[in-house]
């Protein structure tokens, strides 16, 4: 089977672009990463796109020329650019194309989401009473997981003052503001046990990367990377999942990121101790924590320690959300993904700029998890 | 005068409730390989049967999780009051049955602890504009161990 290697990264910086459309944002992001690899937007034979907000995101060929190019779109929550990457990777690896493009773009209104359950098959009455908010989950698990693995609020606080401080050196994120584990302590409790700056926000912004087959990726670039597995699981039965009224008694079920993970890594036959850089979901902090176990880079409950010795960011031993995560871009659903893979590219390369993380890192991870408990899992390495 | 009740939907739990009838979770249970479900649920998500039949569940459980809602939530879906007061919300076990997600009475966080053992009743969570107040089941802290 053919390999697929990424050639080419474009984002459009995320936050709030008063008269832009989500597809203006979508365009931009593609050019950048048309340019990247050096190819014209004719040549481009194959695409997904994805995104929550515009029901017909492949109308951004509209913007970008009537080529006829089969644009298909994708969505799956908060997971939707990792199934866009996989899918470009797939179109290249099984030979149905030799250059692809995996786009997403969205512009989400102020505010935490909100919809009607029946989004989600849920009752109205959900809804109605105040239960219906991926929030309460988050909330939930990190105070579940506090209780069973000895984790304080201060880590919680930690984490997000380090994604703050990586976004402050990155000119693309959104909330650019450092902050200190003080400041981020003494913010209003918005879902115990979490906080106002402790949560990231739904936003703006778009995101593309093109994919070419490894044999043509010299004819590009010198540094291609290389697409080492893509892995996508929905929630099983028992495990505790968002947007759930109730669920089983017994055993616990892992979360569809343990599953992805675990699938992601033996599809690569690349395991957790050869990770050098991660991408984590970060929704709040809290998840971030969690995360870090469930995509097996460490033991239930070590964050404490990694944490507080700052294994975690940029210089440590496993940088994690270097260029700020969710908590300092923000989350466009659609792009939030492809902007991980664009953070990973980078380091990769070796062009990250002031928060390039030292050596020569080999392997990047990225990582996303969302309603309705679906998580996405995609390995990349020079 | 004791203004007007209705539940925020029907066959959620028991309603009207009275000694004969008391308060309860309405729920069922999988006719083949005896998944339990809360809302009442005509498929089994386990076996994939479609064969159910209505269960009562237990009215007292512990404390599995819980968080604060400190913001009022986006309206719609939310038809609560203007006025907003902070709640909780948890998930408590049901011995043998499932866990449920709930509103808690407790709203404040200090007060509440994992493995706390929890009682079920039901709280007017908004009052309509003729005055009749809407209730939904919630659970509420209660000093008694459950058996």
């Amino acid at each position: 089977m053919t390999e697929a290697v990424i050639i080419g990264v474009g984002l459009h910086p995320f936050g709030r672009f008063p008269g832009r459309t989500a597809l203006d944002m979508g365009a931009d992001a593609v050019r950048m990463a048309l340019a990247d690899a050096g190819v014209t937007w004719p040549r481009i034979q194959g695409g997904y796109i994805g995104s929550y907000e515009v029901a017909n995101p492949d109308a951004i060929v509209a913007r970008l020329g009537l080529t006829g190019v089969p644009l298909r779109g994708v969505f799956n929550g908060c997971a939707t650019a990792g199934t866009a990457i996989a899918l470009a990777a797939r179109a290249i690896e099984t030979g149905e194309h030799d250059l692809t493009v995996a786009i997403g773009l969205d512009k989400h209104p102020r505010g935490a989401f909100a919809a009607d359950p029946s989004v989600a098959g849920i009752p109205s009455w959900y809804g109605q009473t105040g239960l219906f908010l991926t929030t309460h989950f988050f909330g939930m698990k990190i105070n579940r997981y506090m209780h069973e693995h000895g984790v304080s609020h201060e880590t919680l606080a930690r984490v997000a003052s380090k994604n703050f401080g990586n976004a402050a050196a990155n000119d693309k994120a959104w909330r650019r503001t450092p902050l200190s584990v003080e400041e981020i302590l003494a913010s209003p409790v918005l879902n115990y046990p979490l906080r106002q700056y402790m949560y990231c926000g739904p936003n703006e912004g778009a995101a593309a990367v093109v994919l070419c087959r490894a044999d043509q990726a010299h004819k590009y670039t010198g540094k291609p990377v290389r697409v080492r597995s893509t892995a996508l699981r929905s929630r099983r039965l028992g495990a505790f999942e968002v947007q759930s009224p109730s669920f089983p008694v017994g055993e616990p079920v892992g979360s569809p990121t343990v599953a992805a993970s675990r699938a992601a890594y033996e599809l690569a036959g690349i395991g957790p101790e050869d990770v050098d850089v991660a991408q984590l979901q970060d929704t709040d902090a809290g998840s971030e924590v969690i995360h870090m176990a469930e995509n097996g880079l460490c033991k239930d409950g070590e964050q404490e320690r990694l944490i507080a010795e700052d294994a975690t960011a940029i210089g440590g031993r496993l940088p994690v959300n270097t260029d700020g995560g969710l908590l300092g871009n923000g989350e466009p659903i659609g792009a939030s993904g492809l902007r991980q893979i664009h953070e990973i590219v980078l380091q990769l390369r070796g062009t990250a700029g002031t928060r390039q993380i030292p050596g020569a890192p080999r392997v990047g991870y990225t990582h996303l998890y969302g309603a309705p408990g679906a998580s996405a899992v995609t390995i990349l390495s020079t | 005068m004791t203004p007007d009740r209705r539940p925020v939907a029907e066959g959620l739990f028991t309603w009207p409730t009275d000694e004969e009838n008391p308060l309860r979770l309405i729920g069922s249970e999988c006719a083949d390989c005896g998944l339990v479900s809360f809302p009442a649920a005509p498929d089994c998500v386990r076996c994939a049967s479609t064969r159910s039949e209505e269960r009562l569940l237990a009215d007292r459980g512990t404390l599995w999780t819980y968080t604060t809602q400190d913001f009022r939530p986006p309206s719609p879906p939310y038809d609560g009051p203007e006025a907003f007061e902070p709640y909780a919300v948890g998930y408590v076990e049901l011995p043998g049955e499932l866990l449920v997600e709930a509103r808690l009475t407790e709203p404040d966080p200090r007060k509440l602890r994992i493995g706390q053992p929890m009682r079920l009743t039901l709280v007017p969570y908004t009052v309509q504009d003729d005055g009749t107040e809407v209730v939904t089941f919630a659970f509420t802290p209660t000093a008694e161990e459950t058996p």
